[in-house]
């Protein structure tokens, strides 16, 4: 592992029961860079992710982070590491029964012994970084789905981590609050030194601001690059997702049988 | 082969349900295990103290009261029989104190606490906000079950006593106020039948054993709970059912070791 690489996934393989996830996943997330994993719903992006917050535990191969290998690590080891990441859940998973104040506030309070000033500035500080300063007073069910996104970021960016990871960030938002949460992830990544991971289907947005793309189909990498390099790439199933093609690699209709026999008409 | 289908479907049911007690009993054993916040930041146990002990106090003062009134009523009926109305205020407080209380309160406490918990906590796993507590280090066990096991724990004796109380006053209103039993006589009957030790604390026991039951219960459906509309909405109904029938009996064992006529 080169001593630019935060994270690394070295021939990861996963299975739920018997049915394959993960089939030899090599990654590198150089330090500082934001990189993207996309793919269909169910490729498996969200599985990797997981593997590399120590959530599940690959049944061949490894996951490094920051030099240790994740799943050897027990669970005061893992917890030490996770201090040092963030992530962004699809939907934010805010805590409803907490103000937007005790959301971002809530792993100062866990992880440090800040006095309660220092904590009050520091979450003033994030909601600003955010563009929601005032906000600090309003409940979750009082927010909208662009605002609580970008709580959940300021929450995620607390104790300011080495490796941020989104998992859909872009997903049900309006097209201004999509450009507000791209333009805030490039930036949060450049400000805080961070290295990120976006792990998303949304082509058009995430190839705006990332720094190279791992393209992912049925658990296994079938394309990589930079933006530029996805875009003119001549893989079929690449330049079907990239241009929302509605027929290709993958095709429209679901592998459901004889359609005439389901219909009781008589083929030919 | 209906026969053979039915046998199949039975062990499966047999073997999941070893499992389930199997996992409660880990996660019991957990929230026992990480219960040092609980303590350390009991702040965090007396705001859940507050949901579960506090805003089920309208229930169990209201129902505490009409089934004293009832007790006063049906009590009076059955021993002026007897010629002994005079010893109405003994049967109110021992039929309180020693099962009524207990038992009815823990029963009201599963139905208003334990599902609003199980749905909470189910909610809370749905919405991935248990994940993302877990993923930012802070152990979810720790920080969100044990604080709401002991909140119960505490809360259930506390919630017995009051049901207690309550209908005692119950029976006092309808046996010496509106029947016209001589008021000496019902505090006096009272004060010499229960005993502290034999009656007080071991109806005490009853409802402690009883908040660690339905609490337990409450909180595992919860965290158990398949991530789902339908998912949550059925742990909620176990809560409910399974509460109330380990209430029951849990009651008849602690009964026969407690109360055996000796």
């Amino acid at each position: 592992m080169s001593s630019q690489t935060l994270v690394e996934l070295r021939d990861v393989n996963f299975a739920y029961d018997s049915r394959p996830i993960l089939k030899g996943i090599n990654m590198d997330f150089p330090k500082g860079k934001l990189v993207a994993i996309m793919g269909l719903s169910g490729c498996g992006k969200t599985t990797i992710l997981r593997h590399i917050g120590g959530v599940l535990k690959p049944t061949k191969g490894h996951v490094k982070v920051d030099g240790q290998i994740i799943h050897e690590l027990d669970r005061q080891g893992l917890y030490d590491l996770r201090r040092k990441m963030g992530m962004l859940f699809q939907f934010g998973a805010l805590f409803t029964d907490m103000s937007v104040y005790d959301n971002v506030a809530f792993q100062m309070r866990e992880h440090t012994d800040l006095p309660e000033e220092v904590i009050r500035d520091m979450v003033m500080m994030k909601l600003r970084a955010v563009g929601l300063y005032g906000t600090q007073n309003l409940m979750p069910a009082e927010l909208s789905g662009g605002m609580a996104r970008r709580v959940a970021l300021a929450r995620t960016i607390a104790l300011d981590p080495m490796l941020i990871m989104y998992d859909e960030p872009f997903a049900g938002l309006d097209p201004i609050s999509l450009t507000v949460v791209g333009n805030l992830i490039r930036r949060l990544n450049d400000a805080l030194g961070a290295t990120s991971i976006i792990v998303t289907h949304d082509v058009q947005e995430s190839l705006k601001i990332v720094d190279y793309v791992y393209f992912v189909s049925n658990g296994a990498i079938i394309a990589e690059g930079t933006a530029d390099d996805i875009i003119a790439s001549d893989e079929a199933f690449v330049r079907q997702f990239v241009h929302g093609q509605m027929d290709g690699p993958i095709p429209f209709h679901f592998a459901g049988g004889d359609y005439k026999q389901g219909l009781n008409l008589q083929a030919g | 082969m209906p026969v053979k289908k039915s046998i199949v479907g039975l062990g499966h049911r047999t073997v999941n349900t070893v499992w389930r007690l199997g996992f409660a009993a880990r996660f019991f054993a957990l929230t026992l295990m990480y219960s040092g916040t609980s303590f350390r930041r009991f702040g965090l146990t007396i705001r859940e103290m507050f949901f579960s002990g506090v805003l089920s106090l309208i229930i169990i003062v209201v129902a505490g009261m009409f089934v004293g009134m009832v007790l006063g009523f049906q009590g009076y009926e059955t021993l002026k029989r007897y010629g002994s109305e005079s010893a109405l205020g003994s049967l109110v407080a021992l039929s309180l104190v020693r099962e009524l209380g207990p038992v009815l309160a823990a029963l009201l406490f599963a139905s208003r606490a334990g599902s609003a918990m199980t749905a909470e906590i189910g909610l809370m796993k749905a919405t991935e906000q248990i994940d993302a507590m877990e993923l930012m280090a802070v152990n979810p066990i720790a920080r969100v079950i044990a604080p709401r096991f002991w909140s119960g724990v505490i809360s259930m004796p506390l919630l017995s006593c009051i049901f207690s109380f309550m209908g005692v006053f119950g029976g006092y209103v309808v046996g010496v106020v509106a029947i016209g039993v001589d008021e000496g006589s019902f505090w006096s009957q009272m004060q010499s039948a229960v005993d502290f030790q034999h009656d007080i604390m071991n109806g005490l026991i009853k409802s402690f054993v009883f908040g660690v039951a339905v609490t337990v219960i409450s909180l595992f459906e919860g965290f158990d709970a398949p991530p789902t509309a339908e998912g949550v909405s059925g742990a909620t109904t176990r809560t409910v059912v399974e509460s109330s029938l380990a209430i029951l009996m849990l009651d008849f064992i602690l009964t026969a070791f407690m109360f055996r006529g000796d």
